[in-house]
């Protein structure tokens, strides 16, 4: 919205999912007057869903730091001023004074989007999110969330991934918002949702990008329906080997208590400090609603009956060459062996994330989201 | 998800509950409608407050009694009824009127359980109104929670928010032990997201409503909104308060109480239920017995005075402890000056 001189980047509050509109600036990482580097985390800020770094922009000096630690702040706004070293001080305020001018936060009132989508597939209910373009709508891509997971799992890609196509992401039955029963458990009860959410949001085909579970629903789909999928992304997929941390499975869905599912979400994340306590509480509030256990049961019976993945969808993705296909995944993940990325087909482009647990899409957004998009580029051609 | 009133969070349980099981039955004075309303009203007040308004409509005379005033015969009749396999909710209407039904829940339905060797059980619900500051006087505005968390056989709750309320009355009528619900009076238009699904909030479970790392608030009910208010002030002068919510005194989560003063090693415990032997004394003792080791200063007591209620509203404003009050137990044990 800015247009900077070439030599003054700004650094302002990103856009965490499409709820989010301020967050309160937690601690900065670096003191006015330092270098930094393109990439490189300045600042955490804090939302009422999850706490996360603002990495550079750019790389130069950071000249100002405009608002402080414990602020609240709005999204898109100026947090701090990247330049170089020989940019004058003068020409940093006016850059500020312009900014601040321009600068319109959010709407707080009547704010659309993140009003909750649902749409009734039979008998179920999904709940979901979704970020269309104002161009001519291209070819769509779906995110599915993992096991025990929701539409959320996706803030800190969901937006990015919008701007260049329209962007669906939902709540897997007995997931998120979504209707807590489930009629069908399988992976094709699963995929076949996922098939007709997208018949009921009249996609004839799109790009799944799924984590985890998802990512085996994904390839179920592919495999059901290959001519409704224009490409898949797998995050630290499920369905490609036969392990899985089956302690994780039994402690998410038997946990009651917050100290328990502090210490089972934990194992999602390389950097354990990353599981606030808003999560922990939001992961409870999930499991108490009625029936949650029981389908989340019901899940992990059929896909991961004895703590063992049932399906392997490897075969699959060999006969599927000709379609984009890119598997990204944690080098630090407790939860799906990253050792499954060995031996995949060499049509398949994949990525181990090094410091990154089973959660890349959060814990390393920024690269997960280039290489999201630079996938669905692939897909496009 | 929804925002929704303290109010409207107890009315949804109990709509919620009376439709997944039809031996939810309630029980009390006035909770269909006020004095003189036809059968054919449908606008029964459903209570001094209106919390179980609409539910006499929906559930017919059956299952939404309305009894003469007499607390003895509400309690004597919930408590019998749920011996026999019904889930009574019954409404005490103020907590201060125990005295006269006591035997029902203290003597009777506490020890069923225990009397008859696990083959009876007592799952009632008994849902009373606590809390001073609305100008009602001295026998109408106490908090006797602290009696009711010394009987064996008896959980008690003290709701602070409209998500713990919905979920721990939900778990209060299936819970198969007597349960005594404590309203407070002055948070029933508290508002908050609470999910429209069911869900229930296991007992024993305290909720960390602030995090911190300098001092450790622990209260109950409205007193979590009084410390909330002490930790924003706090936090301006650069002291992080952590709050527990205990949401249950009985059962007592003893876990997370030590789990907190491990963190920050200062406690400040802040309760309207009594001066003495009250709630806050009990979980000062528990304090000092299991994490004595990690304290760093003397565990502050915040309480109202060992008097009645005052009527004068300027001295029952005064009674109330107040987030001023807190603020300076906080400097004390921080070792700082006001």
């Amino acid at each position: 919205m800015h247009n900077t001189d070439g030599d003054i980047a700004p650094v302002t509050v990103p856009k965490w999912g499409v709820s989010m509109e301020e967050g309160a600036i937690v601690e900065w990482h670096v003191t006015a007057g330092k270098e930094v580097e393109q990439g490189q985390d300045l600042l955490d800020i804090e939302t009422s869903k999850i706490m996360n770094s603002v990495e550079a922009a750019a790389s130069g000096v950071l000249r100002r730091i405009v608002e402080q630690a414990g602020t609240i702040v709005y999204v898109g706004q100026l947090v701090g001023v990247i330049a170089a070293e020989s940019v004058s001080d003068a020409d940093i305020d006016n850059y500020i004074d312009e900014f601040q001018k321009n600068y319109v936060p959010p709407d707080t009132q009547g704010d659309e989007q993140s009003n909750p989508t649902y749409v009734d597939i039979g008998n179920q209910r999904i709940h979901y999110l979704s970020v269309a373009t104002e161009e001519e709508p291209r070819c769509a891509t779906v995110l599915i969330h993992g096991f025990g997971g929701d539409c959320n799992n996706w803030m800190f890609n969901l937006v990015a991934i919008a701007d260049e196509q329209p962007v669906y992401a939902l709540d897997l039955p007995g997931h998120g918002a979504s209707g807590k029963s489930v009629d069908d458990s399988s992976l094709d009860g699963l995929a076949t949702t996922v098939v007709a959410f997208m018949d009921a949001m009249e996609l004839s085909s799109a790009h799944l990008v799924g984590h985890s579970l998802g990512a085996a629903v994904a390839m179920k789909v592919a495999e059901l329906q290959p001519h409704r999928v224009s490409s898949l992304a797998l995050i630290a997929p499920s369905g490609l080997g036969e392990q899985i941390n089956g302690a994780y499975i039994h402690d998410f869905i038997e946990g009651k208590s917050r100290r328990e599912l502090k210490k089972t979400l934990s194992m999602l994340f390389a950097d354990k400090s990353l599981v606030t306590r808003e999560m922990v509480d939001n992961a409870l509030k999930y499991k108490r609603i009625d029936g949650v256990t029981e389908t989340l049961r019901q899940i992990a019976d059929e896909v991961f009956p004895q703590g063992r993945q049932k399906d392997s969808f490897r075969d699959l993705l060999r006969s599927l060459s000709s379609m984009p296909i890119t598997v990204i995944w944690g080098e630090q993940d407790e939860i799906a062996d990253p050792a499954h990325l060995v031996g995949l087909h060499d049509s398949i482009s994949t990525h181990l994330v090094a410091d990154v647990g089973h959660m890349p899409h959060m814990e390393a957004a920024s690269k997960v989201n280039d290489l999201l998009l630079s996938h669905l580029l692939r897909g496009k051609l | 998800m929804t925002v929704k009133t303290i109010r409207e969070a107890i009315s949804e349980a109990l709509f919620q509950e009376m439709d997944r099981d039809k031996d939810v039955v309630l029980m009390g004075e006035d909770i269909r409608g006020g004095a003189g309303s036809s059968v054919e009203d449908v606008e029964a007040w459903g209570g001094v407050l209106g919390v179980t308004k609409g539910l006499w409509d929906k559930y017919g005379s059956d299952r939404v009694i309305d009894t003469p005033i007499t607390e003895s015969a509400i309690l004597g009749m919930a408590a019998g009824a749920a011996m026999t396999g019904m889930r009574p909710v019954a409404e005490l209407m103020f907590a201060d009127f125990f005295g006269v039904c006591f035997d029902a829940i203290y003597n009777q339905a506490s020890k069923f359980r225990y009397m008859f060797g696990g083959k009876a059980t007592s799952p009632m619900v008994i849902r009373t109104m606590i809390g001073a500051g609305l100008r009602s006087a001295a026998q109408h505005s106490q908090s006797p929670y602290h009696i009711f968390t010394s009987v064996p056989g008896l959980k008690c709750v003290v709701p602070s928010c409209a998500y713990d309320a919905k979920g721990l009355l939900i778990q209060a009528i299936r819970d198969d032990d007597p349960v005594i619900f404590c309203e407070h009076k002055a948070l029933y238009e508290d508002a908050m997201d609470v999910p429209d699904e069911s869900y229930a909030i296991p007992f024993g479970e305290a909720n960390i409503v602030r995090e911190g790392s300098d001092v450790s608030i622990v209260a109950l009910g409205l007193m979590v909104k009084v410390a909330r208010e002490a930790a924003d002030l706090l936090a301006q002068q650069g002291i992080e308060a952590e709050i527990l919510d205990p949401r249950t005194t009985s059962p007592f989560d003893v876990d997370s109480l030590v789990e907190t003063v491990e963190n920050t090693g200062r406690l400040i415990i802040v309760d309207e239920s009594a001066a003495r032997c009250g709630v806050a004394q009990d979980i000062a003792a528990i304090a000092s017995q299991e994490a004595f080791a990690a304290l760093k200063a003397p565990i502050q007591i915040i309480t109202p005075p060992h008097t009645p209620v005052p009527f004068s509203s300027v001295l029952e404003d005064a009674w109330i402890p107040s987030a001023a009050r807190i603020v300076e137990a906080a400097h004390k044990v921080m070792n700082r000056d006001a």
